[in-house]
């Protein structure tokens, strides 16, 4: 079975999400502790509630900047929100159960990644001790990280490498309408100098362009192909193209059955 | 020659027609397992659910070679995807992997780091050998080990009385908190120790260095004031448990980088993973160990006064553990065969 991998682009928008709804729960939490503390703090033994929602806070906080990718991930959809959304999940590489030693040590390695030089600045420029040196060097550090994923096949991000995982696509694909079943009529036919034009990687485009139907697209593909084919415009477009399409398809099938792929209009 | 309409004209048809009923079935069954859970489906679909995959695949091996319906054989592989990781990628339940982990993988998993914890234990102790060593010659080192705001006054210069002060607490409140900021600090310490092994283990080995060189600043400082079996029992009853941590944690990262730089007979990957999964168990581990330091630090230490009985309750927690990581699983190993 051939897994589709996760772009990195889905994965970035993944982890852009998760952390802001990260973001969003510290901000949340902390401002109801405060309020407990404010409302609790009239009824009396404020010492004790307070230290308990210190402890609450601290706890908090260490499981969520800890605990928020790998606990997500654990779970059955191995996928943190964001990428939930995203329509990725994460799954061992070796086609196993994805174990919790594996989450644990991908989500870890995040620490080196992206929290160490984050934090590290953030301590620096609190103080105002940051020079562009650090600066610089900060960026770099993530900028290694945060390109590792570009620069190998599986798009593995150093946490993957080491934990034996890699992201991949679960997005739900509909049954498509099938192209040449659904025309109930009598079709336009091809000489066999048109069908033999084009392959099968110039019929699967036919076929992308036919079923996003953008009329731009439709119309210039049409002009191109009666223009090789040596037929006039007779307007629609559309039904020009489906049959076409059936046509072609057709043709390469038949084709197929007898040993003869034709991959694409270079291949004889 | 115009084609007839209404008989299928190319195979994809036929195909689809012949199968459709199966894939959407199918399709039905996972995504209710994926909204809910297998015990919502019922017994007919339950033992339809092998063979309408087994099915699919085939219509998905079937439609790669002779399809030229490429929506169709994106959407076979999207469903064969989703079913294959319904039916084969269950996660064990949480609760058995928490006992597997507290039964097995975490005493296996730092038995198998015991060459790297070595190590990590012996740059500690030689670390603090030489801080103290050479702030017994020259007492000025101490403040270029140690920042200036963590010392908190005591350096060389401290009186006993302050130095004496220190280790016995009077102050009892926040004790909690306390404890629970000493848990996530070091833990924070922990991961970093573990993650920063990737860098072919060096950065992982300076931190561990420098935990050790701390250690021996601040013991000779108090030595030199005639508190040395005092300090050492301040640092005793939680720092048996939470060096021993530190140094598994040093460990963890250790196997990685090691795994990474001399993968042996294995390809680099391999060896990566192999290291990558003994050391999150392992690290993971250490932040329960971690736990139990700050609680001891944090409470114990601040109630408990007594140097004897501190080192004692260190002492203690140090054999528990060894006994826990070193003595337990070798005896089942055994038993096992």
């Amino acid at each position: 079975m051939r897994l589709e991998l996760a772009s990195a682009g889905s994965r970035a928008a993944a982890f852009l999400i998760d952390m802001v709804l990260m973001t969003v729960v510290l901000i949340a939490v902390t401002l109801g502790l405060i309020y407990l503390f404010s409302s609790l703090n009239k009824v009396g033994g404020a010492n004790n509630v307070g230290q308990f929602l210190a402890i609450l806070w601290l706890l908090g906080f260490f499981v969520l900047r800890n605990g928020w990718f790998s606990l997500f991930e654990m779970g059955s959809r191995g996928a943190t929100p964001g990428k939930r959304l995203l329509g990725i999940r994460v799954v061992a590489r070796d086609g196993a159960r994805l174990t919790g030693a594996a989450v644990i040590a991908r989500n870890a390695m995040r620490e080196i990644e992206v929290f160490l030089p984050l934090s590290f600045l953030g301590a620096q420029v609190g103080e105002g001790t940051a020079d562009t040196f650090l600066t610089i060097f900060a960026l770099l550090w993530s900028g290694i990280f945060l390109f590792f994923p570009l620069l190998n096949r599986d798009r593995l991000r150093v946490g993957d490498l080491v934990a034996g995982t890699w992201v991949v696509q679960t997005e739900k694909a509909g049954l498509s309408e099938d192209l040449v079943g659904s025309a109930h009529r009598s079709r336009r036919t091809f000489s066999p100098a048109a069908l033999n034009l084009y392959g099968i990687y110039e019929l699967q485009t036919l076929e992308e362009v036919i079923r996003n139907d953008n009329p731009e697209a439709i119309a210039t593909v049409a002009r191109t192909i009666r223009g090789k084919v040596g037929l006039s415009d007779e307007g629609d477009d559309y039904a020009f193209l489906s049959d076409y399409y059936a046509a072609l398809c057709a043709h390469l099938e038949a084709q197929l059955m007898v040993g003869r792929r034709r991959d694409s209009k270079f291949t004889q | 020659m115009a084609a007839p309409a209404g008989a299928p004209l190319v195979n994809a048809t036929r195909f689809r027609q012949a199968h459709e009923a199966d894939w959407e079935r199918l399709e039905y069954i996972v995504t209710r397992m994926e909204k809910r859970s297998i015990r919502s489906l019922d017994d007919d679909d339950l033992l339809a659910l092998p063979n309408l995959y087994r099915t699919t695949l085939s219509s998905l091996s079937v439609a790669r070679d002779t399809s030229l319906d490429r929506a169709l054989v994106t959407y076979l592989e999207r469903l064969c995807t989703r079913a294959y990781f319904q039916i084969y990628g269950v996660q064990t339940p949480a609760w058995r992997q928490l006992t597997r982990f507290f039964a097995r993988g975490w005493p296996d998993a730092v038995q198998s780091l015991w060459r790297e914890t070595l190590f990590c234990v012996a740059i500690t102790f030689g670390a603090a050998l030489l801080a103290f060593v050479l702030i017994r010659s020259d007492p000025s080192w101490f403040y270029s080990i140690i920042p200036e705001g963590l010392s908190d006054g005591r350096d060389p210069s401290a009186s006993a009385e302050f130095l004496r002060s220190t280790l016995y607490a009077k102050d009892q409140g926040w004790l909690g908190t306390f404890a629970t900021f000493l848990f996530t600090h070091n833990s924070q310490i922990a991961i970093f120790a573990f993650a920063l092994g990737f860098a072919f283990a060096v950065p992982t080995v300076l931190l561990i260095l420098y935990n050790g060189l701390m250690l021996g600043a601040f013991y000779a400082v108090f030595a030199a004031k005639g508190l040395g079996s005092n300090v050492i029992g301040w640092l005793m009853i939680h720092g048996t448990t939470e060096i021993f941590a530190i140094c598994i944690a040093g460990a963890a990262g250790m196997r990685i980088g090691i795994a990474i730089a001399f993968p042996g007979r294995s390809s680099r990957a391999d060896a990566a993973v192999a290291a990558g999964r003994i050391a999150a168990i392992a690290m993971a581990g250490t932040v329960i160990m971690l736990a139990v330091a700050g609680l001891l630090e944090g409470v114990g230490r601040q109630t408990v006064n007594n140097d004897g009985l501190r080192m004692l309750i260190g002492s203690a927690a140090l054999i528990a553990w060894l006994a826990y990581f070193y003595a337990w699983p070798a005896r089942r190993r055994v038993g096992r065969e």
